[in-house]
């Protein structure tokens, strides 16, 4: 367990690479303008998609950075939750269960989080390297569930013509609110995340990372700790997989597919998983490739360009592009690396 | 009685078939500590070399060679050319082979594109066999005889000899031992001044070979087509997690529970099938979560 999340280099603190004050507030401020310099497409396809995608990746950034549990199910937790708003809310396939949005949303949240903590419960049976593997195989078992179950999940086709709530007589789904809203949950899950990593709470999470049995050892409840750590990424993930859905307008066995799990790993792995800046990096490169890598290139083979991205970067920065960025800063700015502010766009 | 006879055989052939993919992928994570979760896309690639050489030179058989040789090959390969240079790096070895699953799907696609694949087995696999179960009597008393797809039952032989072989060579040879040996202590191997990257490249070999194999027979059972890498990976996964990460006899028990508990599901509860296989993971999991065969690790 001790060497799955830094391989090869001594573990950190996430203070090690630092992510100033200065740095958070431009974030915050390009963030908070990007729609009014954008235009729809943009605010939409790029951003909003980012945000969304870098929100299911920082709650797998929460349990492989902190926890040192690498969980391939973070996507499929997203899913379910999505799963959920289409078969309690309504959708145009007329087999939601109609349910207002104040109740549909909150019960799409709860049973997110419950899977994840079932996932949980199983994956931290084992330790290490198997985590991955029964947490593949888990996330393989729903998608396949859900594509030969017709009475729940409406098998292969799911369901569309899902949509969110018009309140205040705003649209939602109109790309600037949708943009803010996925901003305010991912500020929101990311706050959330890099405050619990200075609790007490995340602090013990992350030495039981370092060393489960000393902690064991020395009284932690080392099994509760994690669970309750996939609970809260499964939270997280559930939020996501809610904007997900309306994102998309539909649900499909497609939208939890293996294929989609892996390229949530790949996004926080390639954006760096020391921090949680680092997933929604990897979600904003990882979008941009996917809208524009077809004007340089075969579209048809994007995902060869994807795997050999995430090889080159697995290779050689074991941190992501966080990594990379921390190095760059390091050798530019020698003296006060402290100050150093993240580029985020 | 007939259907739960032919079930039960079913679940024989498709627990060989997983027995051949998950146990080169038990047997490289038992000594490596290598999660190669590109296992899969050997099995299909396997199945797609093994389709154009049998296609090219119309012998099924060299097909079955090249699909085997071309993966044993690919593996020494993979083991030479990357994981030699992440030995101990569990997770980063584990993301590579994500990686590379990820970009050989995508060149299959390119090169095979979606169809689905089928081919013939020589002549004297194609057809049925009357095995000797009496399903009922003719008037006049003569029995009649159940019968089952020929290649099938060749499937399934090959699984009993490939695992009955493996156990030998694992628990008989030199080399066996030297395996085995390694899977206990890898260090203390290295120290009696064995080359061990001699052995991980023929433990690669094997397992990789044993995909390439399971590809191409398999193939020929059920198909080849863009998806297949997934699914086997899967069954890999579920077998060894129910088995035992690393033993070859884990592998062997989980693939016929699993194989079993597949078929039986499909049979008599068809939508829910996916889910007695993930109960059956869970359960094993919950009660022994090294596997049935696997040793606890400390």
């Amino acid at each position: 367990m001790t060497d799955i999340t830094t391989p090869g280099s001594t573990l950190a603190t996430p203070a090690e690479i630092p992510v100033s004050v200065v740095g958070h507030v431009i974030a915050a401020v390009l963030l908070l303008l990007f729609p009014a310099l954008s235009s729809d497409f943009f605010t939409f396809q790029i951003g909003a998609y980012s945000l969304v995608m870098g929100t299911i990746a920082l709650s797998l950034m929460l349990l492989a950075g902190y926890g040192g549990m690498v969980s391939l199910a973070q996507m499929s937790v997203a899913g379910l939750a999505g799963y959920m708003i289409a078969i309690f809310g309504t959708n145009s396939s007329g087999a939601g269960l109609g349910w207002p949005w104040f109740l549909a949303i909150p019960a799409a949240l709860v049973i997110g989080t419950l899977l994840s903590t079932v996932v949980g419960l199983l994956a931290i049976r084992t330790e290490g390297i198997y985590t991955i593997v029964i947490t593949l195989a888990i996330a393989m078992a729903l998608y396949f569930f859900t594509q030969q179950n017709v009475e729940i999940f409406n098998g292969h086709s799911g369901f569309a013509g899902i949509a969110p709530p018009v309140l205040f007589g705003i649209d939602w789904r109109a790309p600037k609110p949708f943009y803010y809203l996925s901003l305010a949950v991912a500020a929101l899950s990311y706050a959330a995340v890099l405050y619990a990593s200075r609790t007490p709470f995340g602090l013990s999470v992350q030495a039981i990372r370092d060393n489960a049995r000393r902690m064991e050892a020395i009284g932690y409840n080392v099994a509760a700790h994690r669970i309750a750590t996939y609970a809260l990424a499964g939270l997280i993930a559930a939020l996501a997989g809610v904007l997900l859905v309306w994102f998309d307008g539909r649900i499909s066995p497609g939208t939890i597919s293996v294929d989609r799990a892996v390229k949530i790993l790949i996004i926080a792995v390639v954006g760096g998983l020391r921090h949680p800046a680092g997933p929604f990096l990897g979600a904003i490169l990882f979008v941009l490739l996917q809208n524009f890598a077809i004007d340089f290139v075969n579209p048809e083979r994007f995902n060869t360009y994807i795997g050999v991205a995430f090889l080159i970067v697995v290779l050689t920065s074991p941190d992501g592009l966080l990594g990379l960025l921390g190095k760059l800063g390091n050798t530019a700015n020698a003296a006060g690396a402290a100050n150093k502010s993240l580029p985020e766009s | 009685m007939k259907m739960f006879i032919l079930t039960f055989l079913n679940g024989l052939t498709l627990a060989a078939l997983y027995f051949l993919v998950a146990s080169g992928f038990t047997l490289v994570f038992g000594l490596m500590r290598n999660v190669n979760l590109a296992h899969g896309s050997l099995y299909l690639l396997g199945g797609y070399i093994g389709y154009e050489a049998a296609n090219q030179t119309h012998n099924w058989f060299l097909g079955v060679a090249a699909g085997t040789l071309a993966m044993a090959v690919a593996g020494v390969l993979l083991q030479v050319l990357v994981f030699r240079w992440l030995e101990g790096q569990e997770l980063r070895q584990t993301l590579v082979t994500i990686g590379i699953s990820i970009i050989a799907a995508d060149l299959m696609l390119a090169v095979w594109s979606g169809n689905t694949y089928q081919f013939d087995p020589p002549a004297w696999l194609i057809g049925t066999t009357q095995l000797p179960i009496v399903l009922a009597h003719k008037s006049d008393g003569t029995p009649i005889l159940l019968p089952y797809p020929t290649y099938r039952l060749f499937l399934l032989a090959a699984g009993l000899v490939i695992g009955v072989a493996l156990w030998l060579f694992i628990n008989k040879t030199r080399i066996g031992m030297m395996i085995r040996a390694g899977v206990d202590d890898r260090g203390m191997l290295d120290a009696t001044g064995i080359n061990v990257h001699v052995i991980f490249g023929i433990v690669f070999a094997i397992g990789a070979g044993l995909a390439g194999f399971a590809g191409v027979v398999g193939g020929t059972a059920l198909s080849i087509a863009p998806g297949e890498d997934v699914r086997y990976l899967l069954a890999s996964l579920v077998v060894v997690i129910v088995g035992g990460l690393g033993s070859v006899t884990g592998a062997a028990l989980g693939a016929l529970i699993i194989g079993l508990a597949e078929q039986f599901g499909l049979a008599y509860f068809p939508t829910y099938g996916i889910v007695l296989t993930f109960v059956i993971m869970v359960a094993a999991l919950a009660f022994r979560p090294q596997g049935l065969m696997g040793k606890a690790r400390l």
